[in-house]
C-alpha cells in the first residue's frame, strides 16, 4: 500500500482522509457518549443517507445536476437533521432521547422512498453504506480538512464550556455558558463529521467510528482529558489498521475499521480485566 | 459595600404545569446575613432556589440579583451554588476531582480564554478547605457520595463568590465533617463577609449557626432573625407542617424535627 500511496491519487485522498476522520470523529464522540447520546451518531447517519438518496435521484432525473458529489447533500440533510432533534429535544424536554428514534425513523423511511424511486440500489450506494477506499475524490478531501480544521479549533475555544455541559447542564447555566448555542454548535459539528466520515467508513458504521473508541477509552482514563487522548489514538489505529486491511483484503473498509476497534476494545477490556486480578494478587502476597 | 441587596424576590409566585408550588413570596437577603432556609419536604425550597438562580421563570413576580433584573444578571461568578442534586450526575463520568472543581472557574475565566495554572492550583487551594486536596487526581465516580458533596462546595467555592447557595449541602456527609462544615461557612460568613443561604431540615443546628432564617410551606411562614425563631413555637411548626412535630433534644444539644403522622 505503500508504494500505491504515492502512485494512486484515490489513495492519497481515502488515507488522508481517513486520518481526519480518525481524529475528529473520536474527539466529538468523547461528548457523546458522556452525554449517553450515542444513538445521535446513528440518526444523523441514516438522515444523510436520505441526502445521498436524494442527490442520486436528481441526478438520475435532472440533467442540471449530473456532476455534484452526493456527499455534500449528504451534509445539507445531517445538519437539517441535528437542527431538527435539537428543536425536538426542547419539545419533548423529560423524553429528550425520543428526539432520535424519530429523525432515524424519518430518515429511513424517506430514504428508502427515494431510493426506489431512484431504480433501487446500485453499487454507489452500496459504497456509501460501508465506505470505499475509492470514492474520496481531491474536492470531497480539501472539504473534510476545513472541517476537520474548523472541529479542532471550536472544541479548543469552547473546551470549558462543553465539559461543564457535558458534566452537569445545572451547573452549566449557572456559570452562566449559553447551553442552547453551544448546544446547536456542537450538534452542527457532529453532523458535518458524520457526513465526512462516511465516505470512509460508510453510514451504517459511523457512528461506531465515534463511540468505540470512546468505549475502549473509558476502560482506561480516570481524568477527560485522558479519555480525549486515548480515543484519538484507537481511532486513529483503528483508521490505519483498517484501511490498510481493506486495500489488501479487497473489502470495504468500514467492516475492517470498525473491527479494528472492537479488537481494540476487546483487547482493552481484556488488559484491564488482567491488570485488576494482578493488583488483587499482589495486594494478597 | 454595596447598598443594594443580594437577593429581591417580589410578590414571585411559581407553578409547573399546574399546581402551584411557590405562592407570593416577598424576601429580602442583605449582605453579610448567613441565611437557613427550613420547610417540609415538597414545600418548594429548591424550587425557590431555582426561581433565584433563574434555574427555573416565575409565573408572577419580580427577582433581583445585585441589583439587576435575573434575565439581564451576567456576573455568575459572583455565585457559588450546590444543587441538592449534585451528586446524581452520571458515575460513570471519566474527569477527575481536579476537572470538576477547575470547571467552577468557567464564569470567572470567561468565554475565549483557557485554564492555566493559576486555576489549578486556586482548584487545589478550594479543595484543601474541604479537605479533599489529597483526592484531586482521583476519579469523580469513585468517590462516596460525602466526598462528592464536599468536592461540589469546593466547586461552588473556587471562584470567591460573594453569594453562597448550598440545597441540603450536608447530606451524606459524617457528622464531623458536618462540625468542620459548620466551622468552614462561620469562617466565610464572618470572615470573608460572603453571603450565605442553606436549605436543610437540621433546624437545631441551622438557627445556631444562621443569623437568619426562613421557613416556608409555598409562602413564607417566618422570616427574621434566628433568635427569635427559636421562639417561633412549636404550634406553628405544627401548623405549619401539617401534623404533629416534636422538637427532639439530642444529647449534644441538637434539635431536629421528628414527623409523627
Ligand atoms: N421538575 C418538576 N416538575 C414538576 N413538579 C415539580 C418539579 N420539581 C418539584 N416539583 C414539585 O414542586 C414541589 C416543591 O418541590 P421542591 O423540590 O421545591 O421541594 P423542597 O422543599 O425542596 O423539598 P425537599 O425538602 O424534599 O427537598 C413538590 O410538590 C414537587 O412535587
Ligand atoms: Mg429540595
Amino acid at each position: 500500500m505503500i508504494e500505491s500511496f504515492f502512485q494512486y491519487e484515490f489513495l492519497q485522498n481515502a488515507a488522508i482522509t481517513g486520518i481526519l476522520i480518525g481524529l475528529i470523529a473520536p474527539l466529538l464522540g468523547v461528548f457523546i457518549v458522556v452525554r449517553r447520546l450515542s444513538l445521535i451518531a446513528d440518526a444523523l447517519s441514516h438522515i444523510t443517507l436520505t441526502g445521498i438518496a436524494a442527490s442520486l435521484l436528481l441526478e438520475k432525473r435532472v440533467t442540471a445536476v449530473q456532476d455534484w458529489n452526493p456527499v455534500y447533500m449528504g451534509m445539507v440533510f445531517s445538519v437539517a437533521g441535528a437542527i431538527l432533534i435539537e428543536r425536538l429535544r426542547k419539545l419533548y424536554k423529560h423524553y429528550e432521547e425520543l428526539a432520535i428514534p424519530i429523525i432515524l425513523s424519518g430518515g429511513i423511511g424517506l430514504g428508502v422512498i427515494l431510493i426506489s424511486l431512484a431504480d433501487g440500489f446500485n453499487t454507489d450506494l452500496f459504497s456509501y453504506l460501508f465506505g470505499s477506499v475509492t470514492a474520496v475524490d481531491r474536492a470531497s478531501m480539501w472539504t473534510v480538512l476545513s472541517i476537520t480544521v474548523a472541529v479542532i479549533v471550536i472544541v479548543i475555544l469552547f473546551y470549558k464550556e462543553l465539559f461543564v455541559l457535558s458534566f452537569d447542564e445545572e451547573h452549566a447555566a449557572t456559570s452562566g455558558v449559553n447551553a442552547r448555542w453551544i448546544h446547536l454548535l456542537f450538534i452542527v459539528m457532529v453532523a458535518l463529521v458524520i457526513a465526512s466520515s462516511m465516505q470512509v467508513v460508510g453510514i451504517l458504521l459511523v457512528s461506531a467510528l465515534m463511540t468505540l473508541p470512546v468505549a475502549a477509552a473509558l476502560r482506561l482514563s480516570k481524568s477527560f482529558k485522558q479519555t480525549i487522548g486515548l480515543s484519538i489514538a484507537f481511532g486513529e489505529t483503528s483508521v490505519l489498521v483498517g484501511l490498510f486491511s481493506s486495500y489488501h483484503l479487497s473489502v470495504p473498509p468500514g467492516g475492517t475499521i470498525v473491527m479494528t476497534a472492537i479488537l481494540l476494545l476487546i483487547m482493552t477490556i481484556l488488559y484491564k480485566k488482567m491488570s485488576q486480578q494482578l493488583w488483587i494478587k499482589g495486594e494478597a502476597s | 459595600m454595596n447598598n443594594y441587596p443580594i437577593v429581591e424576590m417580589d410578590h414571585v409566585s411559581f407553578k409547573y404545569e399546574k399546581e402551584t408550588v411557590v405562592q407570593d413570596v416577598s424576601l429580602t437577603i442583605d449582605q453579610g446575613q448567613f441565611l437557613g432556609l427550613v420547610g417540609p419536604n415538597g414545600s418548594g425550597k429548591s424550587t425557590l432556589i431555582k426561581l433565584m438562580l433563574g434555574l427555573e421563570k416565575q409565573t408572577k413576580g419580580k427577582i433581583r440579583l445585585f441589583g439587576q433584573p435575573i434575565k439581564q444578571f451576567k456576573d455568575w461568578k459572583e455565585i457559588g451554588f450546590v444543587s441538592q442534586k449534585a451528586n446524581s450526575f452520571n458515575s460513570g463520568f471519566p474527569a477527575t476531582v481536579l476537572e470538576v472543581v477547575k470547571a467552577g472557574l468557567v464564569s470567572k475565566i470567561g468565554t475565549f480564554k483557557f485554564f492555566n495554572k493559576k486555576h489549578k492550583e486556586k482548584a487545589l487551594s478550594a479543595l484543601k478547605t474541604v479537605g479533599m486536596e489529597a483526592y484531586a487526581h482521583s476519579n469523580i465516580g469513585d468517590l462516596s457520595g460525602g466526598q462528592q458533596q464536599r468536592v461540589f462546595i469546593a466547586r461552588a467555592l473556587v471562584s470567591d463568590p460573594s453569594l453562597l447557595i448550598l440545597d441540603e449541602p450536608t447530606v451524606g456527609v459524617d457528622s464531623k465533617h458536618v462540625t468542620e462544615f459548620y466551622n468552614l461557612l462561620g469562617r466565610l460568613n464572618k470572615e470573608e463577609g460572603i453571603t450565605l443561604l442553606m436549605v436543610t431540615h437540621d433546624i437545631g443546628t441551622i438557627t445556631d449557626h444562621a443569623t437568619h432564617v426562613i421557613c416556608m410551606n409555598k409562602t413564607v411562614h417566618f422570616h427574621g432573625a434566628s433568635e427569635e425563631y427559636d421562639e417561633f413555637n412549636e404550634q406553628d411548626l405544627n401548623r405549619l407542617y401539617g401534623h404533629s412535630v416534636q422538637q427532639l433534644t439530642h444529647n449534644h444539644d441538637h434539635h431536629e424535627v421528628y414527623h409523627n403522622d
